[in-house]
Order: structure tokens, then sequence, then C-alpha cells
């Protein structure tokens, strides 16, 4: 994961379903505060959508840390998603497209790493789950 | 519990989707939807979704299985309206709602979902007519 300063942060409790709307708005609201345009800022709140399901879905809630930073070049908004699930035991099988432990398509992961700039992913089996993002304010 | 209304209008049920969706939210339209097709006898559905700033994987797959649930209850769906940045991020994201028609707007929507329609009636009428025979 790329070096960065944060300029600005919070914590977002997710607990339940209906946590995720203002959640999601939360996010949006912090990227056009960057001045994030609307194509990157619907990419990375999709990318969010997709996280905080599996947060609740694989990791029974979390937290989900909304940091606006810069790496001096360009300003960003990075996400954390932490959870102290089961963990995830095979991480490249998860990343693959069409892999599913679940019922859903297998998109998720992948396809979240497809709509950001960075992406990073540490899991142990029994602990938890760390997701982080960041999308670029131009990415 | 907070639904989105489903309209009926002659042969049709109208939704507009104006709301950013959670999961149990588009998970009741699924059902509801596919529960007035059986009451209305409707012969087609039409889903405007230009108010929607997100739809990801699971959304995808809740208007997916509306388009096949209305397609294997004898109705014919269109979803309409899905603005640029949506879509551009579904197809980066690997959705392609494959299955699902489409329409650039209501008017449009409403073009193909007539056309659809008379298009699966007069092949049931060629059936009705090839079993006479």
């Amino acid at each position: 994961m790329m070096r960065t300063t944060t300029l600005n942060k919070l914590d977002f409790v997710i607990v339940r379903e209906q946590d995720v709307v203002p959640f999601r708005n939360k996010v949006k609201e912090e990227a056009v505060k960057i001045g994030m345009g609307i194509l990157n800022q619907t990419k990375l709140i999709t990318a969010a959508s997709e996280l905080v399901r599996n947060l609740l879905k694989y990791g029974g809630g979390g937290t989900v840390e909304i940091e606006s930073v810069t790496n001096g070049r360009e300003n960003g908004i990075l996400l954390r998603f932490s959870d102290k699930g089961p963990g995830i035991k095979d991480i490249d099988l998860a990343m693959k497209d069409g892999y599913s432990t679940g019922k859903s398509l297998g998109l998720g992961l992948p396809g979240t790493k497809r709509l950001v700039n960075e992406f990073d992913i540490k899991s142990a089996e029994g602990e938890g789950t760390t997701v982080t993002i960041i999308k670029w304010k131009n990415g | 519990m907070e639904r989105i209304p489903i309209l009926k209008m002659g042969d049709f049920l109208l939704v507009t989707i104006q709301v950013d969706l959670y999961d149990q939210l588009a998970e009741n339209l699924e059902s509801d939807l596919v529960n007035a097709v059986k009451k209305n006898n409707s012969k087609g559905v039409l889903i405007d979704i230009s108010s929607v700033s997100i739809i990801d994987s699971f959304m995808g797959r809740i208007l997916g299985n509306i388009g096949i649930m209305s397609r294997i209850m004898g109705a014919q769906s269109v979803i309409v309206g899905m603005q640029p940045a949506v879509a551009m991020t579904l197809v980066e994201l690997g959705l392609t709602l494959t299955g699902v028609s489409t329409a650039l707007n209501v008017e449009k929507g409403m073009e193909l979902l007539r056309s659809k329609i008379l298009l699966s009636e007069g092949q049931s009428y060629y059936d009705e007519n090839n079993n006479t025979e």
C-alpha cells in the first residue's frame, strides 16, 4: 500500500444492514468534499457497498475508517474495513472472479479491486479481516 | 416496513425506484413484484432506475432475478433510465445484467415492452394454430 498522509479521519461503526445507507452517504459526502467527479464517486461508493456487505455477512459487522488522504500530488479517499470475523482461509482464491463461499456471484472482492486505485487485504483465520482501499480524486 | 410502490397501469406494472436501495428493500421489491404480476395478470413490468445512484453486485443480481422471474411468470420486463456512471461502474465490476432488457428512458422502455408483448403473443397465436392442424 502506498504511503499517504491523513488529512481528516472518522470512524463509522457497522452493526446492521440499516447502517449501510447512512455509511454510503457519508462516503459520498467526503468524496464531494475533496471534489471527486461523479464517475469516481460512483465507483468508490459501489466498492464501499460491496465491502460493507462482506463486513456484515462474513465478519458479523465491524468498523470502517473514512479518511481523506494525500500522496503529495493528489487527494483521495481511503476506506479501511475491519472485522473480527472468522477471516479468509485462502485470499488468492477469494480474489478470483466467480468464487464465492456464500450464494453471491463472487464478483465482490475482484470487482471491487477493479473499481479502486489501491486495494489491500489482510486476513488471519480466527482473527478477522482488514480491507483497505484508496480512490484518488482523478484516479 | 419500508416498501417501494408498484403502480398498475392497464396490463403493465410500473416501478420507480426513488431511493437508494438497501438489501432488504430490494428483496421486498423482488417478491412484491412477482406477486403483483400474478395478482394483476400483468403482461409487462417497467422499472425506472433513473434516480438510483449506485448499483452493486447484490442489487444487480436482484434486477436480473426480477427479469428472469417475470419471464417465467409470462410477463416481459424492461429496466429504464440507468445513469451513465452507474452503467460504467457495473461493467467494471463485472456485472453485465445478461438477460435483462434495458432502454434509455421510460418512453423507449414502453415501446420496447409493447413490441416484446406483441412478439410473444404472436408466438403463442402461431403455436395454437400449429396445434389445430
